[in-house]
């Protein structure tokens, strides 16, 4: 008895009261740079909406990735607005999870969003979440190694000339290495490098009856590529390199080249982070042979809101300020114009000190709207998505074979092997999970 | 009589922990054996239909599970290992007669108070990196090439981190142990002539001998779930290098939302685990309960 | 009857053992320097071990971005909350386990022990639903219960082991005199299982703290403790590695404190029952 009330006296004595105000957001977002300036300009959303309070949550990209499916595939509404990835939104605005996006408020550009990215997060044309900014990929190389090594990047480089120029760049005496790509496992790490890569050979995931690929010699040619060059020309462990670990790298200087995703170019320029940022060039995403794909990588991070949120109308308050032209202004006025998040918006590339303050601008804008995720590479597929694979089951599948080429890379396996190995896991998971479906 | 009262009132003492755990076990473990018979993937709702033991049959077959069964044993035997003569080696020492004892127990017991996931974070990038890790710089320093730990040995740095962690939780029952054993004996064997070695084998080893059944047990049981360090370390990786059972069901659950394959993963785990359980009794029996 | 030691003797061990503690010590000595650094000089080659330019930017900027407080509060409240509630619940079992055994006591023991072996990811999506329905999601009070749970085999374990140590026989002549079961347990069994008590509590504030796969799964951002807290400054993007080391800092600073002021009392007792 006494235990009893002993025992209900301490659990309710360390309840948590729920005294929060009817209108607080609770935004799950990722730590990367852009998110972390958006939640420091926090006091200009609630000055300008007076009565919306916003709570922070901020996580690592796989961390946040697990709570906020968790949370929205059980319904548990802990979230107002979720930051989620292109693969996401089309899969969870099939299912009905997400609230579409028809109250931004008049003022708010939908047409000045580009095409592309704006195909990527609408169903049905209508928009299931407002991009924040977008990515594609391209090549970011030191200039100064270039002329040191007597080389000249063409501006639309063949994978040739990149496995050349990186060789000869390569001096492991210096720590200086012709080329950092991904080699960490994951869909959305080394997955996303090799699968563009892949689509630039001319390889695909599936053919039209969802049977897995990799036993095709497109992607022996690319993988034996990948492999090869990096064991000449790459870092060091770059099978535990990732988008993080390369960018660090490329900073303190040790990469020739650095092929990834474009946003990774405000940071590279950036002469308070990068000891490079006066040296950096960039180029399209090299194709292969007569082929004309530059591999399809399309990304962009986006602000939804989960369906059945009693507070469709401050999130979505909140969405429009976050992604809209004023928000850029907002930045471009406290920390300059190349800290503008990119990607997103046709106006930003032809904004003239965007341009100026922005080396990039025009390669990264020209990279976006090369990319088409409709049709990824020359053969056809029964799927979407550039450097992914847009259905539910590509997280698990795309990890798994993730880790078979990131073995083959740190030298564990043959290519053959590896490529056998995705092979049958592939082929497994989809008949596990009863593909081809009609 | 009093015996009676006795027996009652313990088993009413005893009934808030077991009926607790009791459920803690049985409701989670209800409802897991029953996903484990069901297609549901978290991110397809709707589609629930009973599969009979097919998720059972993919955990099975899966290439990955026969390495991550070797990994798990590897894994536990590894640090046990380590943590086990690292900890008697650690207590020997600190049980001498040293200048500044306090602190050097102090620094040796550290690494007990680190958050698993801060452990890995640091040992892996401030570390063990390759290019801007501090053993290569070291190593480059020396004149070697640097290692790449977390691609060329990965199952092994990851129990060289796990060990680091643990360490200190085995010394300080070693050291507990030793500080107990009698000085008088051991002065005894001295006189009668015996060496170091002897004494260390005849005297000190059999008298530590339920200190380091402590110690397996407990690290055992957290050792079975080790899932932090492989997430942030390696994936995993390269291949399947350095997949443990655990981590092979959290990618079911987390990577694939595969609830139904998860759930069977979990069970297999759990079977696996009270196998483990069962030797690990005898054991205790044997040493614990003299 | 001490030994004599001699003074070289003792100097060669006591060589022996700094080095390698200090080798031990190190990763954490390493984190702390890091977070004093800029993000430039953490990763400088060759790397500088205490002449650099110190700066207390990198706690800045955590403090700007993160509720370092809350996250703080979060992990107190949780981790003294569960050790207390399971220190209330398994008292009575483990004296009960300890001082009237019965056949079985042993094999409960040994099961309550083998629940800690699920893989805790094995068991999220029926806690978590769980959870959901109960509204016990992001609540102080649902870590709070999850993490009792998932400590409790250890504390009544660790406690019979240490019961069992206290002999019998004064428990009888308790009984002769006539003391009640409650002032047994408050008079005659307490105080002599302090130090047992007292290590148990210490050794599960240590765990509940550091515990991070529930906490950070069950919380969002009310009861997110400081597991969550470190998660998001794990690997961002650009050089992170010092205020990674900050943020380390931060979190494990407080355990670590209190883990060394009371050293004495942990190792009191922290025995498991190994010493005879």
């Amino acid at each position: 008895m006494t235990l009893k009330t002993i025992l209900l006296g301490a659990v309710s004595a360390l309840a948590f009261s729920g005294l929060a105000s009817a209108e607080t957001l609770t935004i799950a977002t990722v730590n990367n740079g852009d998110m972390i300036r958006m939640q420091k300009l926090t006091d200009d959303f609630k000055a300008k909406n007076p009565g919306i309070d916003l709570e922070w949550v901020t996580l690592e990209e796989n961390v946040l990735r697990q709570r906020v499916t968790t949370d929205i595939a059980t319904k548990s509404g802990q979230y107002d607005i979720m930051t989620i990835g292109t693969y996401e939104v089309p899969i969870w605005a099939k299912q009905g999870w997400l609230l579409p996006l028809d109250n931004l408020g008049a003022k708010y550009d939908q047409a000045d969003l580009l095409p592309a990215i704006k195909d990527a997060v609408s169903v049905d044309g209508k928009l299931y979440a407002a991009p924040f900014y977008g990515e594609s990929a391209m090549i970011m190389y030191r200039k100064d190694l270039f002329d040191k090594a007597g080389l000249k990047m063409p501006e639309n480089p063949k994978w040739d000339f990149i496995a050349d120029a990186a060789r000869k760049i390569t001096d492991k005496g210096t720590e200086t290495y012709g080329i950092c790509l991904r080699g960490k496992a994951g869909w959305g790490e080394n997955m996303a490098f090799i699968t563009a890569l892949a689509n630039s050979f001319g390889g695909r995931w599936f053919d039209e009856n969802w049977k897995a690929q990799f036993d095709q010699p497109e992607w022996k040619q690319a993988l034996s590529f990948y492999v090869n060059l990096m064991k000449d020309a790459g870092p060091p462990g770059a099978s535990s390199n990732g988008f993080n670990e390369n960018l660090a790298l490329f900073q303190t200087g040790k990469c020739g080249m650095w092929i990834d995703a474009t946003v990774a170019a405000s940071f590279v320029s950036n002469p308070k982070e990068s000891k490079v940022a006066d040296k950096v060039g960039y180029a399209l995403f090299p194709t292969s042979g007569e082929l004309t794909n530059h591999g399809n990588w399309l990304w962009a991070w986006n602000l939804g809101v989960p369906a059945g949120t009693k507070k469709a109308e401050a999130a979505q308050k909140f969405i429009s300020w976050a992604t809209d032209k004023a928000y850029s202004e907002l930045v471009a006025s406290k920390d300059g114009w190349a800290n503008v998040p990119p990607g997103t918006r046709t106006s930003l590339y032809t904004n003239a000190e965007y341009q100026k303050a922005a080396p990039f601008a025009a390669m990264t804008e020209k990279a976006m709207t090369a990319a088409n995720t409709a049709k990824p590479t020359v053969k056809p597929v029964p799927y979407t998505g550039g450097q992914f694979v847009a259905i539910p089951e590509f997280q698990g599948i795309g990890t798994a074979v993730g880790q078979q080429f990131s073995a083959a890379l740190a030298g564990q396996m043959t290519v053959d092997q590896a490529l056998q190995g995705a092979q049958q896991l592939t082929s497994r998971e989809m008949a596990k999970a009863g593909y081809p479906k009609k | 009589m009093a015996t009676t009262h006795t027996h009652s009132a313990a088993r009413l003492m005893m009934a808030p922990s077991v009926i607790l755990l009791f459920a803690w076990m049985a409701v989670p473990l209800g409802m897991t054996i029953y996903f484990s018979f069901l297609r549901y993937n978290l991110l397809m709702p709707g589609m629930e239909e009973y599969t009979g033991f097919l998720n059972y049959q993919y955990f099975l077959t899966d290439p990955a599970f026969f390495a991550a069964l070797t990994n798990t044993l590897l894994l536990v035997g590894g640090v046990l290992a380590i943590t086990i003569v690292g900890g008697i080696a650690f207590a020997l020492l600190l049980d001498q007669p040293i200048f500044g004892q306090g602190i050097v127990r102090i620094l040796v017991i550290a690494p007990f108070f680190v958050m698993p996931t801060v452990s890995a974070l640091v040992w892996k990038n401030m570390f063990m990196n390759p290019v801007n890790g501090l053993f290569a710089w070291i190593s480059r320093s020396l004149g070697f090439a640097p290692v790449d730990f977390l691609a060329s040995i990965p199952l092994l740095s990851i129990i060289i981190i796990v060990a680091w962690q643990w360490l200190p939780f085995a010394t300080l029952i070693m050291l507990t142990a030793l500080q107990s054993l009698d000085e008088e004996q051991k002065d005894a064997a001295e006189m009668d002539g015996a060496g170091a070695v002897s004494r260390f084998i005849y005297i000190v080893l059999p008298h530590m001998a339920r200190a380091i059944t402590v110690v397996i047990l407990i690290e055992t049981i957290f050792l079975l779930s080790v899932f932090a360090e492989i997430l942030v370390t390696t994936n995993g990786g390269p291949g399947t290098a350095s997949t443990n059972l655990t981590y092979l069901v959290y990618a079911q659950a987390l990577l694939q939302f595969d609830i139904g394959g998860a759930s069977a993963g979990g069970i297999v785990a759990v079977i696996l685990a009270n196998i483990v359980a069962i030797f690990l009794v005898r054991l205790i029996g044997k040493n614990l309960e003299a | 009857m001490a030994r004599k030691v001699s003074t070289r003797r003792k100097l060669v061990m006591s060589a022996i053992a700094w080095t390698l503690g200090i080798l031990i010590f190190f990763p954490i000595l390493w984190t702390v320097l890091t977070s004093f650094k800029t993000e430039a000089e953490a990763v400088a080659s060759p790397p500088s071990f205490l002449f650099f330019h110190w700066t207390t930017e990198n706690y800045a900027q955590v403090q700007e971005r993160s509720d370092y407080f809350l996250h703080f509060m979060n992990s107190v409240v949780v981790s003294l909350g569960s050790t207390f509630l399971g220190l209330l619940i398994a008292i009575p079992a483990a004296w009960a386990m300890a001082f009237s055994p019965t056949k079985r006591t042993k094999d409960v023991l040994m099961w309550m022990l083998s629940t800690k072996m699920m893989p805790p990811v094995g068991a999220l999506i029926p806690i978590y639903l769980i959870f959901r329905d109960g509204g016990l999601l992001d609540t102080r009070t649902g870590l709070v219960i999850v993490l009792t749970l998932i400590n409790l085999p250890i504390i009544v374990w660790m406690l019979y082991t240490y019961f069992k140590e206290i002999p019998g026989e004064i428990l009888e002549a308790a009984r002769m005199d006539g003391a009640s079961l409650i002032k047994e347990i408050i008079y005659v069994l307490t105080p002599m299982a302090i130090p047992g008590i007292a290590s148990t509590l210490l050794l599960n504030i240590i765990l509940s703290w550091n515990e991070a796969f529930w906490t950070l799964n069950l919380s969002a951002s009310k009861a997110a403790p400081l597991t969550a807290f470190i998660a998001s400054y794990s690997s961002p993007e650009g050089l992170f590695y010092a205020k990674l080391s900050a943020a380390s800092t931060m979190a494990i600073a407080p355990i670590l404190i209190m883990g060394w002021f009371s050293q004495k009392q942990l190792v009191r007792g922290l025995t498991f029952g190994a010493v005879k």
